[in-house]
């Protein structure tokens, strides 16, 4: 299987701290991936650099079959190419109600232009419906997203994600904040989703990790510590130490 | 679902039909309609404050709706001026040249009629030659077109280095003050060879027009509220729809508009300098009612103005601009026109016209504390309460009333 992502060798460093040091990792398509790790691993710069946020020192992030080199492009074009990303906090944008913000971020050309004489086809009403539906926000697409509780505007988020289509998907604690019976939900929808897509899921919480039933990276200090299933990197005497110990 | 432009958004027709009736009712008071209630100068005054209305528009767009907090555009709005003005003077010197040249006893060649020209308009700075950037002065066409364009490519320049380098914030709100200062600076001295701090004067005579002022001052209260108008149903086109949805994400959260795709850089250009030509354009129609520009104009305090109009009147909705806008350059008139009566305090005298913008800054400071929405923000409580909201729910605590979706048949 090729890599659709392939990170190798970097390293940030801010005001003399180095929080990515030497950091390769690699997904494929149509995986299914959780990153762990305590806090200051560098999981959020680690998605800050994939999505071209932050700059590294060193190192390369190649994208793709015809291995472009994403440290080149800016974050809307890194956007375009197909790579998603769900912020910890839900960012929804809540003046606007819920139809528009899926608007917003359904697969349409981005240009100014366009953009000014886009009127929405029946097409894309049908595709916003759809995906109100797939996250359960049907009842709400005429509401303001600002009223909508914590757990829907999380929804709504993974909505608009799904409408980019990315082919790989970022996902920054997607259960952060989430009842039981939303976690179990969550869960469902990331291992349906990682099915036609690569997902790369940020989670602190293991038990969550376990039911993504998944591989697993564990980062430390910057870089990659163990990888491989849940249950083998649980064993590992050095993770047990720096993350599961404490 | 689908619903025509207008029918989404109604306010579009309650303001036409607001400024139709202004431009009517001011026409048939005006002196040129015979009835005389109001002077001519007080028709120019409502004139001027259609363009200033147009620019406040402007100025909503790229703040309220866009974020960006331009402290710069006033410098448009004085550039657009210039741009007219340079016609205006040229064709009108040019006449009362070839006027007073038609009597000498040989006819004069065109190069003498320019130079006479030149010397008549540039007298005043101790020079007689056109500089360059009056190559086309003479004709209006041109001229129009610079209108838009002089100012369309400083903003899309300026803007173009500002928003590449991420500058947001403060810091561009600084960067645009010292845009606007600087222009102001280089305009004062006479090499800028737009006659300096006398600025362009006799703009309210137009070359040509044997009709009063009277008249003039009409048309172009017309010509203002056309261009008020179109400026009104174009900006509302533009914020509805996608774009005005993007452009409100930028506002909001800009970091995630760029994870979603959208080159966050190009929409604030595209606002910055849209927004810049529609300033230029309400700055072309002013500065004939006002008969002068000069680099005063275009200080950083006028766009300070700006701001505090749209603050005031309700930024993020167009309206509120236009109350804005209207409202608070109508009241400084009144005050600083010294028509207020001072206010004797026994130890101490308040003279409207110097305590007027102690008021003003007074006023700013409440409504951004206790009223953030503006004056705008009270069609809200009307409309909250004519139409209860109660979608999803019954339409009454009895249990026999119809829900929504049955009321709805």
């Amino acid at each position: 299987m090729s890599a659709l992502l392939e990170v190798s060798g970097i390293s940030v460093t801010f005001d003399g701290y180095k929080a990515i040091r030497n950091l390769s990792f690699e997904i494929g398509e149509r995986e299914l991936r959780a990153i762990i790790g305590p806090n200051g691993a560098g999981k959020t710069t680690f998605m800050d650099i994939v999505t071209g946020k932050t700059k590294p020192d060193e190192g390369k992030v190649l994208w793709g079959e015809m291995s472009r080199n994403l440290l080149k492009m800016r974050e809307s074009k890194i956007a375009q190419a197909g790579l998603g990303r769900k912020f910890q906090r839900p960012t929804v944008f809540e003046d606007q109600s819920v139809f528009d913000n899926l608007l917003m971020a359904l697969k349409n050309p981005r240009g100014a232009f366009a953009c000014l004489f886009y009127r929405p086809s029946r097409a894309d009403r049908a595709r916003v419906g759809e995906l109100a539906e797939e996250v359960g926000l049907q009842e709400h697409l005429g509401r303001t997203s600002g009223e909508l509780s914590h757990g829907q505007k999380q929804w709504l988020e993974i909505g608009m994600l799904l409408a980019q289509e990315p082919r790989l998907m970022l996902v920054d604690e997607p259960a952060a904040g989430m009842t039981l019976a939303e976690r179990e939900h969550t869960t469902d929808l990331l291992v349906n989703l990682a099915k036609t897509r690569a997902v790369v899921v940020v989670e602190h919480d293991m038990e969550f990790v376990r039911r993504l039933n998944c591989r697993v990276t564990v980062l430390h200090e910057g870089s990659v510590l163990a990888e491989g299933s849940l249950d083998h990197v649980t064993r590992d005497p050095r993770v047990i130490e720096v993350y599961l110990g404490r | 679902m689908r619903q025509s432009f207008i029918a989404r958004n109604p306010s579009i027709l309650v303001f036409l039909l607001c400024l139709a009736v202004f431009t009517l009712a001011v026409t048939l008071m005006s002196h040129a309609m015979g009835a005389g209630l109001i002077s001519t100068s007080f028709v120019k005054t409502l004139g001027k404050t259609l363009c200033l209305c147009l620019v406040a528009i402007a100025m909503d767009l790229v703040w309220g709706y866009c974020g960006i907090l331009s402290l710069g555009h006033f410098a448009f709005f004085g550039l657009g001026g210039y741009m007219i003005g340079m016609w205006l003077m040229y064709a009108r010197t040019e006449i009362i040249v070839a006027e007073s040249l038609a009597n000498a006893a040989i006819p004069p060649t065109p190069q003498e009629v320019v130079d006479a020209i030149g010397s008549q308009i540039f007298g005043v700075v101790g020079s007689s030659d056109f500089p360059p950037i009056w190559h086309f002065a003479h004709s209006l066409p041109a001229q129009l077109a610079l209108v838009v364009l002089v100012p369309g490519l400083l903003a899309l320049v300026f803007g173009w280095l500002a928003f590449r380098s991420r500058v947001t914030g403060v810091y561009l709100s600084i960067l645009t003050q010292a845009m606007t200062l600087a222009l102001s600076l280089y305009l004062f001295q006479n090499e800028s060879g737009l006659r300096g701090n006398n600025g362009l004067s006799g703009l309210q005579n137009l070359p040509g027009v044997s009709a009063s002022q009277d008249w003039v001052s009409l048309w172009f209260l017309w010509g203002s509220a056309l261009a008020l108008g179109l400026g009104y149903v174009l900006c509302a086109w533009v914020v509805s729809g996608k774009f005005g949805s993007v452009i409100r994400g930028i506002r909001d959260d800009e970091a995630r508009v760029r994870f979603l795709g959208y080159s966050v850089e190009g929409y604030k250009l595209f606002i910055f300098t849209f927004t810049a030509i529609i300033a230029a354009v309400a700055g072309a129609l002013y500065y004939p009612q006002a008969g002068i520009i000069n680099p005063g104009e275009i200080a950083p305090i006028a766009s300070i103005y700006l701001a505090v109009w749209v603050a005031i009147g309700g930024r993020g909705r167009l309206y509120g601009a236009v109350i804005g806008a209207a409202l608070v350059s109508l009241v400084s008139t009144w005050f600083t026109g010294g028509m207020v009566p001072s206010l004797p305090l026994g130890f101490y005298t308040v003279d409207w016209v110097d305590w007027w913008l102690v008021l003003l800054g007074l006023s700013f400071v409440l409504v951004t504390l206790f009223a953030p929405k503006g004056i705008g923000g009270l069609v809200d409580l009307v409309g909250a309460r004519v139409i209860p909201d109660r979608h999803g729910a019954d339409y009454g605590p009895d249990k026999g009333s119809l829900r929504e979706e049955e009321g709805r048949k």
